[in-house]
């Protein structure tokens, strides 16, 4: 049974646990739906609907290299990985530096869902409904000092509960970076569930970074540390292949990956004869955040 | 050194399994093969393949394919070298090899970039997609003499090196496999290592010391 809104009612408002629970499909309008209504503005509705992604779909396809390269082996290896207890170093540019735990952090804030379309670089997508807060919340009590204008993330780095460590896929530990503007902003946010449950692990457990508006490998999972700093902090893809991911890497239908067009996605859950769709400037969020590279030329700084 | 008892065994081993080779009759290869790609594809409509079957297809036919001519490559070193004798199945295993291959681009092209200017547009401007269409490619000529009317009409020698192509598509193929990965990945390379390998032991086998 779809249901359709275009107010701007909660996720929770509109759709009862057992449905999800159940794994029935949700009709949802509009990703910036949770965005705009942050932004002190009513909700609008999307152009096109969107379907929200099963429990299914979000927790057993996915991306995590530290438990392997197919996209079934996070799902079958992320149980090794021990989240509780749970802490996050928090130094660099901070006016209160220092190791907090998950339960610290979360008793200052506030958890809100958030219905966000995730677009994987590989050109596939999803539609998310993320319980979590406002990366600007923790950022603003740890105090940013006048000076800091980058946010350093790291994953943990545990061989021994990781096994897809193993492989130098990567130059381990898995570390991002967001410019300071782009971690203020109310889309970004600090995810600790999913569909109102605990995030599992393979989705980045016990809480991970979610920036709508670029693609997937930007919201880093299991976060360890965060570093304030006034340098362009390293990013793992980026580095790896600054050809073929940059430090931005907004989602751009007009820039290609060097390896295959990202002007459509394919959204997950569609079955073997789903259509391709057309991929969305800043991943639909353009309204929220094209302001923030007023000036730059996306295909230079992609 | 294998002393002289374990090359008796072995090769009473090898001799078992050629006697057991040869009561498989070669069509049950093309059943299997094509069974197998039948089922694949059931389970990627029915959701048996996971939640996005459209790449989980693709890349189960690409492997196999790459599998296959892993398997096809070793029949002359494994006759050669062990006393195995994969000849009777070399030419299921290559027909096999270009029917996933065919498979896995039918399902590329019209289950996954959908459109045939993309399509187009990704084997012109994607360098893996241009290496894999190149490989695949290569084999067509292979695909369409793979009968016995054709070794006749060709002669021998003619045929045989229109099947050294299989060589470079080989390669090709396993480039193909190694481009498209994300980062340093070992599954690629190792397709990669077997096909150079198998490569390697046809170079000059005379002049080189027997291997075992």
């Amino acid at each position: 049974m779809a249901r359709r809104y275009t107010s701007d009612l909660t996720w929770d408002d509109v759709t009862p646990k057992a449905l999800f629970l159940n794994r029935r499909q949700i009709m949802a309008g509009g990703g910036a739906l949770a965005a705009s209504g942050m932004l002190g503005r009513a909700a609008h509705a999307q152009e096109n609907d969107l379907q929200l992604n099963s429990w299914e779909e979000i927790t057993t396809y996915n991306n995590y290299y530290e438990f392997g390269t197919r996209k079934n082996d996070p799902v079958e290896n992320a149980h090794m990985l021990t989240t509780q207890p749970w802490s996050i170093e928090i130094d660099g540019m901070v006016d209160n530096p220092g190791t907090y735990s998950l339960e610290d952090i979360l008793s200052e804030v506030e958890i809100e869902e958030r219905i966000y379309r995730l677009r994987c670089v590989e050109a596939w997508s999803m539609v998310v409904p993320w319980n979590g807060f406002e990366l600007a919340d923790l950022l603003t009590r740890v105090g940013v000092q006048d000076g800091a204008r980058y946010v350093a993330f790291q994953t943990a780095n545990r061989p021994e509960e990781m096994p897809g460590l193993r492989v130098p896929v990567l130059d381990w530990p898995y570390r991002e970076g967001l410019r300071l503007d782009e971690a203020m902003h109310p889309l970004t946010i600090m995810a600790t569930g999913i569909y109102g449950e605990p995030i599992p692990n393979q989705n980045g457990a016990p809480i991970r970074l979610v920036v709508p508006w670029k693609y997937g490998f930007k919201s880093i999972k299991s976060i360890v540390r965060i570093t304030l700093t006034d340098e362009q902090p390293y990013a793992s893809w980026n580095a790896s292949q600054p050809r073929e991911y940059g430090f931005y890497s907004n989602v751009n239908p007009n820039v290609d990956h060097p390896r295959w067009s990202q002007a459509t996605e394919r959204r997950v859950g569609g079955g073997l004869f789903a259509r391709r769709i057309p991929t969305l400037m800043f991943n639909g969020y353009e309204e929220e955040v094209a302001s923030l590279y007023e000036g730059m030329d996306l295909a230079e700084y992609f | 050194m294998a002393s002289l008892g374990q090359m008796a065994a072995q090769s009473d081993m090898v001799q078992g399994l050629n006697a057991g080779l040869r009561r498989v009759p070669p069509w049950v290869l093309y059943l299997a093969g094509a069974g197998w790609a039948g089922w694949l594809f059931y389970l990627a409509a029915t959701g048996g393949l996971g939640v996005e079957p459209i790449e989980a297809l693709e890349h189960r036919y690409g492997e196999l394919a790459l599998q296959l001519i892993v398997v096809g490559l070793a029949v002359t070193p494994l006759r050669r070298h062990l006393g195995v004798n994969l000849m009777p199945f070399r030419r299921a295993i290559g027909v096999l090899t270009f029917f996933f291959v065919l498979a896995h681009f039918l399902v590329w092209a019209i289950l996954d970039v959908q459109t045939l200017s993309a399509v187009w547009a990704d084997i012109l401007d994607r360098p893996y997609v241009t290496i894999g269409m190149g490989g695949f490619l290569l084999l067509l000529p292979l695909a369409v003499t793979s009968n016995n009317w054709s070794v006749r009409k060709l002669g021998g020698a003619a045929w045989r090196r229109v099947h050294k192509l299989v060589y470079p598509a080989a390669v090709l193929g396993a480039v193909h496999y190694v481009w498209l990965a994300k980062g340093f990945q070992i599954e690629p390379l190792v397709y990669l290592g077997l096909i150079l390998v198998l490569l390697a032991l046809r170079i000059r086998p005379k002049a080189t010391r027997p291997i075992r």
